[in-house]
Formats: structure tokens, sequence, C-alpha cells
């Protein structure tokens, strides 16, 4: 059973990691940039929800709506000041400007609403559902949020397979250039793929916080790391892929702490993250795509 | 939003009245004011601390100042709680020609300027930097907090004395000075006084946010009793994963603890019945802190934690060194060192922190520490104090 209980922590921890994971990989995935500053944007999200509903007591339902339309307008901004100068710039300046943002955001967030931590209360109560008569027990939490990671991969899915605006994303992430010869506006497209990154680092900041609820301006940079790591893991740009790699590395850390070492727990997750981009460079998911030389 | 640009536009206030009550003073004055810097994170995970220390330490040198006899100057620089940040920080104090420092905040930072403060006899009394290694070897280095291994075997003391546990399980944090640094003097401790650790197990920075596996481990070996030598930020995600686990053993905390109820949004429920061993209590009942913990929420709307009464003293203690010693503002800041070090080794203060404290040549403190308990959202003294 202590075996069970820790695969379930595993999970919890992983699905976290997933959530977040979608949003870094769907921009990956199209824009082919590194947006560093996802993590922060989920920061926001958590701290505009915390506020509406520890502060002026709104239902949960509509502190996640404002989240996401504030983190859906800050992306388009940071798109449209950040990276859209920037558009034809080697990728590595684009890379150093989203860490700059990813800083800016977070001393931003430390000027507005103070370095002190805040506790974020649950959004979908603090319940657990107990299994087996209680032996085992998954929270609320963790149920929604991989709920709302399969939502979001279907949704995702469909979006870029159905939609005109999808298609348009594919042929952006294809080839820029060719997309815009064929009368695709790479622009608006592109600012269209941030709005969508933001909105789901929203869902992912409230659902982060929900689960480990200490709400701080650097809440989102490590597990944005963490996260990263697993879209990496799963095939970075690959969407079941971020899924898939999200849970599996909170199932490696929770083992890793629970049977190695809790001090070792970090090093034995990037280890087990070597061997496997040793072994299939692309990540577990990831397209192997030749270069034409 | 509204709240916050009430806020901003508070805050903007009060600074522009700082700063014409600055100029005033300095018109006033002239030179007739002792220098005093200090580093802290005012910014970053830790500013907590760093605001805290330097709105203690504002307060105790207006009061002093308005009082007409020695004036202080005082200047707070920004570390982030990053040791080479501190250094550039302690730079620019002494380009501003610091003579009397209150070292550093926090501990990584603290080990950083102290030596500085050594090289440049630059006389330092830290608030609350509690790792041994900030002072030692450091003849000009004293600590106002009690230091690490002092808490630590303070607190296995306690447990013990108090008989408050028999299994204990113990969470650190291994990265880090302040937490391994307790750690290291309770386990010294707890084996001298057979107590009986049943279960250890650690975090690190990037990994604290999921503690079911320290948990499941300490509810596994039976734990009625978990000792958390940490701050408070990765305590309260313990105590509630815990209550979501439903395991209840007795909490132990340090002095980090503090500030565990000051976290907007926090259940106190989840706290209660908290014990932990600190020097100062917000809620006494005796004048001098009553007073210190009214001005403090009248100017900053929060309650001072320890850290802001540990700077508090500070000033009070450079004060009633300064009067001693008959020290003047136009001395350098190294005659300054030497009349304090001779001050500091010789002299008894009673401050918010602790009454009859001494210090010895290595600059730690001798005070006791208080136990306290946390019972509906206030701390409560607990039982006599720990030797």
């Amino acid at each position: 059973m202590t075996f069970l209980n820790y695969v379930l922590s595993g999970i919890s921890l992983g699905s976290i990691y997933a959530i977040i994971a979608l949003g870094y990989t769907m921009v990956y995935g199209i824009a082919k940039m590194l947006n560093f500053a996802h993590g922060d944007v989920i920061m926001v999200g958590a701290y505009i929800c915390f506020f509406a509903v520890t502060r002026y007591s709104l239902p949960p339902l509509v502190g996640v709506l404002a989240a996401m339309a504030v983190c859906t307008v800050l992306g388009i901004l940071v798109e449209r000041f950040a990276y859209k100068p920037l558009r034809t710039a080697p990728s590595l300046a684009v890379l150093i400007t989203a860490i700059g943002v990813s800083y800016f955001l977070q001393n931003g967030a430390q000027l507005l609403w103070t370095p002190n931590p805040k506790v974020f209360s649950s959004v979908v109560g603090t319940g657990r559902l107990a299994l087996f008569g209680g032996q085992l027990t998954v929270s609320y939490v963790t149920i929604t949020t991989i709920v709302s990671c399969i939502v979001i991969m279907i949704a995702l899915t469909w979006f870029t397979g159905n939609t005109k605006m999808g298609k348009a994303m594919r042929a952006c992430s294809e080839d820029k250039g060719a997309a815009q010869l064929m009368g695709i506006n790479v622009n608006s497209t592109i600012s269209v793929t941030f709005a969508i990154g933001s909105a789901l680092a929203a869902i992912a900041g409230v659902l982060l916080c929900s689960a480990y609820p200490t709400l701080v301006p650097t809440t989102g940079s490590m597990p944005g790391i963490k996260a990263f790591t697993a879209a990496v893991f799963g095939g970075i740009g690959s969407i079941p892929g971020a899924f898939l790699g999200g849970l599996l590395l909170g199932v490696i850390e929770i083992f890793a702490k629970a049977y190695i070492s809790t001090q070792l727990s970090d090093a034995v997750v990037f280890a087990v993250l070597i061997v496997v981009l040793l072994v299939k460079p692309a990540g577990l998911l990831g397209k192997q795509v030749s270069e034409k030389v | 939003m509204k709240h916050t640009a009430r806020k901003m536009l508070t805050f903007a206030m009060v600074l522009t009245l700082l700063v014409s009550l600055c100029s005033v003073f300095a018109l006033a004055d002239g030179d007739g004011a002792f220098k005093v810097g200090g580093t802290g994170p005012l910014t970053g995970g830790a500013a907590i601390y760093g605001n805290a220390a330097m709105n203690g330490a504002q307060i105790a040198v207006d009061e002093i100042n308005a009082e007409g006899g020695i004036q202080f100057e005082l200047k707070y620089e920004d570390d982030a709680h990053d040791a080479e940040k501190a250094v550039n920080a302690y730079n620019a104090l002494k380009d501003w020609e610091m003579q009397l420092s209150l070292g550093s905040v926090t501990s990584a930072p603290a080990n950083a300027t102290s030596a500085e403060n050594f090289n440049d006899h630059i006389f330092a009394l830290t608030p609350s930097a509690s790792a041994p290694t900030v002072i030692d070897g450091k003849d000009n280095v004293f600590q106002m907090c009690f230091s690490d291994p002092n808490q630590g075997g303070a607190s296995a003391q306690y447990i013990s004395d108090m008989k408050l546990g028999s299994k204990i399980a113990v969470i650190w944090k291994n990265d880090e000075d302040y937490s391994t640094g307790i750690r290291n003097s309770f386990m010294d401790k707890a084996e001298e006084l057979g107590l009986e650790v049943v279960s250890e197990t650690t975090f690190a920075a990037g990994n604290d946010t999921d503690f079911t596996v320290q948990l499941t481990s300490a509810q596994a070996a039976g734990a009625d009793l978990v000792f958390l030598p940490m701050y408070y930020q990765p305590a309260s995600l313990i105590l509630s994963q815990a209550a979501a686990m439903g395991y209840e053993p007795k909490w132990f905390g340090v002095d980090g603890m503090d500030g565990i109820l000051t976290m907007e949004g926090f259940d106190p429920a989840m706290a209660e019945g908290v014990m932990l061993l600190t020097p100062f209590n917000a809620d006494a009942e005796d004048d001098a802190t009553v007073a210190f913990v009214e001005k403090y929420q009248e100017l900053y709307d929060e309650i001072p934690n320890q850290f802001a009464a540990d700077a508090y003293d500070c000033i009070y203690a450079y004060k009633q060194a300064l009067e001693a010693a008959g020290a003047t503002p136009d001395m350098s800041a190294e005659e300054l060192n030497s009349l304090m070090i001779e001050q500091f080794t010789s002299m008894t203060f009673d401050g918010l922190t602790g009454s009859g404290m001494t210090w010895d040549e290595t600059g730690a403190v001798s005070k006791s520490p208080k136990g306290m308990v946390i019972q509906d959202g206030a701390y409560v003294g607990l039982g006599t104090d720990a030797e």
C-alpha cells in the first residue's frame, strides 16, 4: 500500500508538471521558442485568482476566469513588446529576452504584491477521495488536474487539426516563410499562440497553488523549470509527450525520494533524463526530424 | 487592485515623509550622527526578514533621535539573500562612510559580509544571522540572535525536559546553513540526552513543494514529535500536507517558524499546537513589547516578528555601548571598532528579545529562549524556560 501511495503522490506531483508542460510545449511547438517566462505567467495567474477569491470573496470559478483573462492579455503584451521585435533575430537573443521577461515579472510581482508569502485556498476544496477503505487517498486537486490535462490535450489537438487558426499555426510551425507566402498572417498567428499558452498558464497556476498552497513571486520559477524538463523528457513540441513526461517526472521524483535518498532525488531525476535523452534524443514521444543539409 | 493602489500611494507618502524628515535631520545635525549600515534581503524570497529588520531598526533610530541625545543615521542596502550581492551592498555602505554595521540579516550573506567587516575593522552586530560561521574567528562581529547550535541544542533539551515526545522525526533543508546548523546541534544533543530519532529526511531548494515522502517516512516510523528546523514557508506546506494525510504528531519549530501566522490566507488552525523556541513574543504584555508592537503595526501594518525585534535591540545595544564608551560621531570606524569590542564583551543589555543579555569574546550572545505554543492563532508562553 505504501508503494501505491507513493505512486499516487507521484501522479499528483506529475500532473502539476504536466499541466505546466502543456503550455510550454505548445508555444515551443508552434513559435519554436522557449518561453522561459511561462513559469512566471503561472505565478501571475495564481496571484490574480488569489486576490479574486481571498480578498474580494468571488466564487472560485470567477477567480479562474479572471486569472485566464489577465494572463491572456499579459501573454499578448509580452509577445508584442518583448518577442515580436526580435522575430528575425537569432533564437539565442529571444531566449535571453525570455529570461529577462521572467525576472521582470518576478520583480514586478514583488513590487506590486510584496514578497510576503500568501496562502492560496484551493479552488476545488481540500477534500480527498478515499479508495480501498481509506488506505489510499487521492486529493480532488489531483483529479481535477488530470481531468484538466486531458481536456486541454483533446481541445488543443482538435484546435490545431480542425480550425483555420489551428491549421495556420501548424503551417507557421513547419515553415514561417512559406506560410507567409501562402497568405497566412504569421504575426497574428504567433500572438494567438501566446494568448492560448498564457491562458493555459493561468489554469496551471491556479491548480499548482491549489495543490501546494504557498504563493510568493518566485512560485512559478522552479515548477516552470521542472515542467520544461518534463516537456523535453516527453519530446518537446509533442502535446501527449508533455503529459506523459510530466507524470513520469513526478513519479520518478517521488520514487527517488522514497527509495533512494531525499538528498539525491533531484540528481536521480536528472540522471534519468540524461539516460532517456541519450537513447531517444528527441524525447519519449518526440519526432525525429532529419536536418536537410 | 484599488487596495494595492492605495497601498502604493500610502507607501509613496510615507517615503516622501521619510525623505523630508531625513533632510531635516541632516540639516539639524550635520555630521552629528553615527552612521549605521546593514544589508538584508529587501527583495526576493527572504525579503520578509530583511524588511522586518530594517523596519525594526528604523523605529529604534527614530525613537532615539527624537530623544535628542545620541543621533543615528540608518541605511539598509538590499542583498537579495545572496552572498555576492551582499558584498556589493556592503561596499556601497562603506562608500557612504558607515561607522557601525548591522552586518547582514540572513546567514549566507552574513558569512560574506562579516569577513569584510573583520578585514576593514568595522564593528558589526547582526540582528539575526545565526550561523556560527558568521562570528567564527572574527573578534569584531557579534550576534543579537542566538546561534544555531544554541538553538538546536536548546530545542533538544527542552523536548527532553518536558518529555514532549519519545520518538522523534527530523525534516531539514540540507542546502541551507541555518537548517543544517540547527539540525546538527539538535542531533548531537539528542544523542547525549538519549532522545530517539526514528526518521530523518531532507529537502532542498527547488524540491520543497511535495513532502509526502518525508511525512510518510515519519508516520511509518511512528514518530510522535516532528522537529522542523526551517523557515516557515516550507513548514506551512508540511503542516497542510500532514493535515491532508491525517498525520497528527506534535510539531516543534525554531525561530524561523516565527511569521507563519502572518501569512495572508493561512488558516491558523493548521498551526494549532505547534511549539517553538523563540526569543521574542509579540503577544508579551510588558510595556516595551506592547509599545514596539503598536508602533510597528501603525507604521507597517503588520505584527512585528523576531527579526524586527532583534534589529530594534541592536540599535539600542549600540546606544548603550556608545554612551558607556563616551563615543562621539566624529570618531573613525576603526576607533569605534575597538571601543565597541570592549563594551560588548563587558556590558549587560536588556531588550525586547531577552533581559540580562551578555556576549562572550567570540561574539555569541547568551540569553535564554522562551518556549511558545500556538493556540487559537496566537503565541502563548509554554512552561518554564529551557536552560
